[in-house]
């Protein structure tokens, strides 16, 4: 599939002869970035294609659509994936209501001080994610530190159950996905002109008014932007539920995992992921559009 | 935004409390992990009774915890090397080329950020699986190169644009060819933001569980690993140990990161 070295550099050269210097530019462009493209083509979309393959083919079979049939008519899996959705959304929701206050919050303020809180936000999104669901595991376990303090506190006297459920699945995740949605709404509301809201004041809209009629509205990619890329990271999580949630709280993820590991069936498991690949990447196609990440490409050409 | 009016409401009062509860909400976790890996009690007490250095004796005292460190070691070297290279290319090309299709190809190299590293993991262990090499820290860090590449290229392609294009057109008009310009001139003025790149690819292998989860062998183990299959048992506090040197690993590369940014400001600019 990738043309050897001395091909390469033979192109470079008939190119270089024969093209306008715009194009011989372009051609060299695209060579360079040829092996970043190649090595995602090898290691990772022909993977993928190769769970597409298993999922709808068998050696003894042939083609079939068997394993697509059995998730559609095994209501246990139906109930995993509206489960995967109901937990999505309520991740997103709390992660929305948590993180845009404080996006606002350190939009407003002066640069230094936001860098310095962004911090706060910046070290657990770099953390490992099995630590930061370690960190919730040692808080809200039987004998955690909630627990302790509430005991402590003659609040409660037999330890409250805070994990093992879908109580301990939803502040896991969020806590792990809320930066995510905060420096999303934050890249945005730092790109908002600081003088219109100044007009909104200088025209006699009271601090309410202008958030709602200005900083608000101009905010909403980031809101759409945030919400998606949550959503749809959410679908697909493994560590945290898997770590924090008790027997009736399966996601998609852990089903997959599972049929690999245990069940050994992997063909079931192929489309299983094909269902959750196709949900996240038309999410990704919308968050794109959004967010248009090419666009700071485009703004410097 | 900047600030807006003096006048501080309840509204303004409210969210300000909000954003710092939020703010308390997402310290507080790593700050209790890092005070009880230092306990000196038997389990996991909040404050500690007493201080000391015991459990990271056990993580550092017990030969599978130091191979795990190695194995994640040597697996996150080779992934930042890969990495950096074909992202540094792959940056450049997107930054600077003309040609069509662009933002499709940066929207490509970012999407394994976007699919479930689950799913990439499955595919990484079927597609080694027949060709007979899992449990080899080449495939762990192959694997881990796909999750890297999109690290980088956004590190470097937000330095790249950061680039005054004309000191590499100086060189260029006193007579340098493309590739000495680039050597010369371009590498050393974006050196700063190339190094950061490498550090989080670094920090995105060592960090990362799942592809290790379903490449590495019974004994080839990196640490995440190890951390996973002892909680799947109990909540142990060496974890907590273990956990405080993922999150030191993690604070060296973020300060690094930014002392090179504040060096990188000078030039350039």
């Amino acid at each position: 599939m990738s043309p050897e070295p001395v091909a390469a550099a033979d192109a470079v050269a008939t190119v270089d002869a024969s093209l306008a210097p715009e194009r011989r530019d372009a051609v060299r462009y695209l060579l360079i970035l040829l092996p970043a493209v190649l090595v995602l083509l090898a290691l990772f979309v022909y993977p993928l294609l190769g769970i597409v393959e298993r999922s709808a083919y068998t050696p003894k079979t042939g083609y079939t659509l068997e394993y697509y049939g059995q998730i559609w008519r095994v209501p246990v899996y139906l109930h995993v994936i509206g489960r995967t959705f109901r937990t999505s959304a309520l991740v997103t929701l709390m992660c929305l209501a948590l993180g845009y206050p404080l996006a606002y919050l350190l939009a407003t303020l002066r640069p230094r001080a936001a860098r310095l809180l962004m911090i706060v936000v910046v070290l657990p999104f770099f953390t490992s994610i099995i630590v930061r669901t370690y960190a919730w595991m040692v808080l809200l376990g039987r004998n955690g530190v909630v627990n302790q303090y509430l005991t402590r506190l003659g609040l409660t006297d037999t330890p409250l159950p805070l994990l093992y459920n879908q109580g301990g699945v939803l502040i896991g995740m969020t806590y792990v996905l809320l930066p995510y949605m905060v420096l999303t709404v934050y890249s945005v509301m730092r790109g908002i002109e600081p003088g219109l809201i100044r007009a909104a004041h200088g025209l006699g809209a009271s601090r309410w008014q202008a958030f709602r009629r200005v900083s608000l509205p101009l905010s909403l990619p980031g809101i759409a932007g945030g919400t998606l890329l949550v959503f749809i990271l959410s679908l697909g999580f493994f560590i945290t539920p898997a770590l924090m949630g008790g027997p009736s709280d399966v996601m998609i993820a852990m089903l997959i995992e599972r049929e690999v590991e245990f069940t050994l069936n992997w063909s079931f498991a192929s489309a299983l992921a094909v269902i959750l690949l196709v949900l996240t990447l038309i999410g990704f196609v919308g968050y794109n559009r959004i967010v248009r990440l090419e666009r700071v490409f485009e703004a410097h050409d | 935004m900047g600030e807006e009016g003096q006048r501080t409401g309840p509204g303004a009062v409210a969210v300000a409390a909000l954003a710092g509860a939020v703010l308390l909400f997402l310290i507080a976790p790593v700050v209790i992990i890092l005070i009880v890996s230092f306990s000196g009690a038997d389990y996991l007490r909040f404050p500690p009774p007493s201080l000391s250095l015991r459990w990271y004796q056990r993580f550092f005292g017990i030969s599978a915890w130091r191979q795990a460190i190695g194995v994640s070691t040597q697996v996150a070297l080779l992934t930042m090397v890969f990495a950096t290279m074909l992202g540094f290319f792959a940056s450049l090309a997107l930054v600077r080329g003309r040609f069509r299709g662009k933002g499709a190809i940066y929207a490509f190299l970012l999407s394994p950020m976007i699919v479930p590293t689950i799913i990439t993991a499955i595919g990484l262990y079927f597609f080694f699986a027949r060709l007979k090499a899992t449990g080899s820290i080449l495939a762990m860090a192959l694997g881990h190169t796909v999750l890297a590449l999109p690290v980088v290229v956004i590190i470097i392609a937000a330095t790249l644009q950061g680039f005054d294009v004309r000191f590499e057109q100086a060189a260029l008009s006193l007579g340098a060819s493309r590739f000495t310009a680039l050597r010369r001139v371009t590498l050393p003025l974006i050196m700063p933001g190339v190094l950061s790149a490498a550090l989080f690819a670094f920090l995105t292998s060592f960090d990362e569980l799942l592809i290790p989860l379903f490449l590495s062998g019974v004994e080839v183990q990196t640490l995440t690993v190890r951390v996973w299959n002892s909680l799947l048992l109990e909540v142990d506090p060496t974890i907590a140990a273990v956990s405080s040197f993922l999150i030191g690993v993690t604070i060296t590369v973020l300060g690094a990161s930014a002392l090179l940014r504040r060096h990188g400001e000078t030039p350039g600019t």
